[in-house]
């Protein structure tokens, strides 16, 4: 099913759910987007340039109002020892790893959502408090959210996080790109303070050639891939290397949509209710004529 | 005419006997966890975290509850749909397993959901292209359909015998009134809602299945693949007869009533064929995708997969095409047994074997308060089971007929 129909297809699901509650339609809420804009923004992360400061860690818990501490105590590279996952205390991490075949110094990965252009979030989410956004954000609206963590089954980089010992309000926390910052026109917060600038933001197609130019400029210096060009569809987020993704902490993925399969079949279930229609109509038939048998045997006995 | 004589009527025996009070402390037990869960967070009293988002609570309470309880599908297709009447005694008490587990199911979600006090917002917030909404929405709906469908029973129990107390006696007559009439147009539209009930089945059933695709290679290749709607649908549909007569055997020994075993025998029969084709999709799978590769090696996933498919499909399925097992209440009841474990097992493996996150290092295993809860409801759900049978008119006493047992059909044929 193409994407235009699809919209269609929940776009009248939203209305006739707002006819069956009783509701407004502006009170039920429409179903998730997912604006593919041919502007949406997009970074290249060149690991190679990456020095590890962590001052994209500080600057981003500045950001989002999460306890930061001094920039100063960012320094200490002990943390590194072990590969950290982001959570709802840091909603980026750098992680470290071996030197690739650029240079003698170890290779540092930043680690947040990858803003998919076809996010399994947004898929998944039953309410639909996901969206993915005009501008390549992948961002959540706590308004919505229900606690049931699908999102972090879904999402084949592990990212939606969860405060699990949060009684009430608990959050779904991730990378939001930034979006508060964005709309106002300036630069997400890990990329304004990247000191080497490691991090750069941009559309999405002109990163992609930029990512290109790089590796024909210096063949040397990177591996011939650009991850996230292709992985799962696509990402806003997209990094360059020295060395395989695979010895940095990336997950090994296939280049369809994540949601691709689950999708079809839904909507194949649900075309248009045609056949939940069909099979409600099959046994209204069914029983109708086993009633029917089972009298027409009793005036036969008798 | 009938073939057998059906006489639902309220069980006379005491509630509270010692196996009665040893739910009843696993029931309390359950509460004190759920206390501090809702006190706390689920964090405090679960093992789930950032890798493992869902657990037993979601794996066995809500996707193998929901397989459970599909001999209340199962048997209203059989008996209402194509009004084979001889098996009108097991509808009632399959109906109110189907009850009771969905009811459960429900009570798995909420305790689940992060902010389970949002519960509703699926109503009115759509998102089409998630299945979990598919199941939520169907399951909502279905929860209803089954009250309505245990209506008549609750009528049934009332009317004549509205007796309200005190001051209240004065509204006996317009009470039993009400219940008259309710039990009236309940009579004339219930096939509308049998249909449903099988309709919206069938949906969520295999809906259920649609969830774990999107988790893609977080799934182990044994179990994931694009098939699973159709292979959760097809061993719902096998695991409810075997379920009805579980329970029917256990209920007639626990209440010490004489076992249906002629009925039983009969709805026995239907299961290889059903197992069967379940098995043959199964294994036509892994032939196509090739997956048989993973069982050559030795870990938890290919154990696990092993022993669902042998204990929980092979063996039953070969027993149950035994005359000689079909007329044996033990033996029967050993197959049931395994064809349960069977379907409770893949629901665990597909939900959480299964599940391996990529920045995974552990294995998640559910703590004791997660083995409590689940526990707890179980034992609440046998608990309102008992109450239920010895209360309302559930159980079919061999002797009298009572004449109802073509109440719900399609209208227009007389």
């Amino acid at each position: 099913m193409s994407g235009k129909s699809r919209r269609d297809f929940l776009k009248s699901s939203a209305l006739i759910g707002a006819g069956i509650t009783g509701l407004s339609s502006n009170s039920a809420k429409a179903a998730p987007e997912n604006i593919l804009s041919p502007d949406r923004m997009g970074v290249l992360v060149d690991t190679t340039v990456c020095i590890g400061c962590r001052n994209c860690e500080w600057a981003c818990k500045e950001a989002h109002d999460i306890p930061a501490g001094d920039l100063e105590s960012y320094e200490n590279r002990e943390i590194m020892k072990n590969d950290r996952r982001p959570d709802h205390t840091a909603l980026t991490v750098i992680n470290e790893y071996s030197p690739g075949k650029h240079s003698n110094l170890p290779v540092n990965v930043k680690v947040q959502c990858m803003h998919c252009d076809h996010p399994a979030c947004v898929s998944a989410c039953i309410v639909g408090a996901f969206s993915k956004q005009d501008n390549g954000s992948v961002i959540w609206d706590t308004d919505m959210c229900i606690g049931c963590r699908y999102c972090m089954v879904a999402c084949p980089f592990q990212i939606p996080t969860f405060e699990y010992h949060k009684a009430l309000q608990p959050d779904i926390t991730k990378c939001d790109f930034c979006f508060e910052r964005t709309k106002e026109g300036k630069l997400p917060a890990c990329v304004d303070i990247c000191p080497v600038e490691a991090l750069t933001y941009g559309p999405r197609t002109e990163l992609v050639l930029i990512a290109r130019e790089r590796i024909r400029r210096n063949p040397e210096r990177y591996i011939g891939h650009i991850f996230g060009e292709y992985e799962v569809g696509g990402t806003s987020w997209m990094y360059l290397a020295s060395k395989d993704y695979n010895e940095l902490g990336f997950p090994q993925l296939g280049n369809d949509p994540a949601p691709g399969v689950s999708e079809s079949i839904q909507h194949g279930i649900f075309a248009y209710f045609v056949p939940p229609a069909s099979l409600y109509a099959l046994l209204g038939g069914m029983m109708w004529l086993s009633k029917r048998r089972k009298e027409l045997e009793q005036e036969e006995k008798i | 005419m009938n073939h057998e004589d059906i006489n639902p009527v309220p069980v006379k025996r005491k509630f509270f006997t010692p196996g009665v009070i040893v739910l009843c402390v696993l029931a309390l037990n359950a509460l004190v966890f759920l206390a501090i869960r809702f006190f706390y967070g689920i964090g405090t009293v679960t093992n789930l975290d950032n890798q493992y988002p869902w657990g037993i609570w979601i794996g066995i309470d809500v996707a193998a509850g929901v397989a459970l309880a599909a001999g209340g599908f199962t048997t209203a297709a059989l008996g209402h749909v194509m009004h084979r009447e001889e098996y009108a005694a097991v509808i009632r008490p399959a109906l109110l397993t189907a009850m009771l587990g969905y009811t459960f199911v429900a009570m798995g979600v909420l305790v689940d959901l992060g902010r389970w006090y949002y519960i509703y917002h699926p109503i009115y917030m759509w998102n089409g292209n998630s299945a979990l909404f598919e199941v939520g929405i169907c399951v909502m709906i279905y929860l209803t359909v089954l009250y309505i469908e245990f209506l008549p029973i609750v009528t049934e129990r009332f009317i004549g015998k509205v007796n309200l107390p005190g001051i209240l006696s004065k509204l006996n007559k317009l009470a039993d009134k009400i219940l008259r009439v309710l039990d009236r147009g309940l009579a004339k539209t219930m096939f509308i809602f049998i249909i449903a009930g099988v309709v919206l089945s069938t949906l969520h059933q295999s809906s259920l299945g649609t969830l774990m695709i999107i988790a893609g290679p977080k799934m182990h290749p044994l179990w994931q693949t694009p098939i699973l709607p159709l292979l959760f649908l097809l061993s719902a549909i096998a695991v409810g007869f075997p379920m009805v007569i579980f329970e029917s055997l256990i209920a007639s020994r626990s209440l010490k009533l004489k076992s249906e075993m002629h009925i039983l025998s009969k709805l026995g029969g239907m299961i290889a064929p059903l197992l069967g084709l379940y098995l043959a999709f199964k294994i036509g799978d892994m032939v196509i995708r090739e997956t048989f590769v993973y069982l050559t090696e030795f870990n938890t996933a290919s154990i696990m997969f092993t022993i669902e498919i042998l204990f929980g499909v092979v063996i039953p399925l070969r027993m149950l095409l035994s005359p000689k097992v079909l007329k044996s209440p033990s033996l029967l009841f050993t197959a049931a047994a395994l064809v349960i474990a069977g379907v409770l097992l893949n629901r665990i493996n597909n939900f959480i074997v299964a599940y391996t996150p990529p920045y995974a290092d552990y294995s998640y295993f559910p703590s004791i308060g997660e083995i409590s809860v689940t526990i707890g409801f179980v034992a609440i759900l046998v608990l309102l089971y008992r109450f239920f049978v010895i209360n309302f008119p559930v159980v079919s006493v061999p002797g009298k007929h009572s004449g109802k047992s073509a109440k719900y059909t399609v209208k227009g044929v007389k």
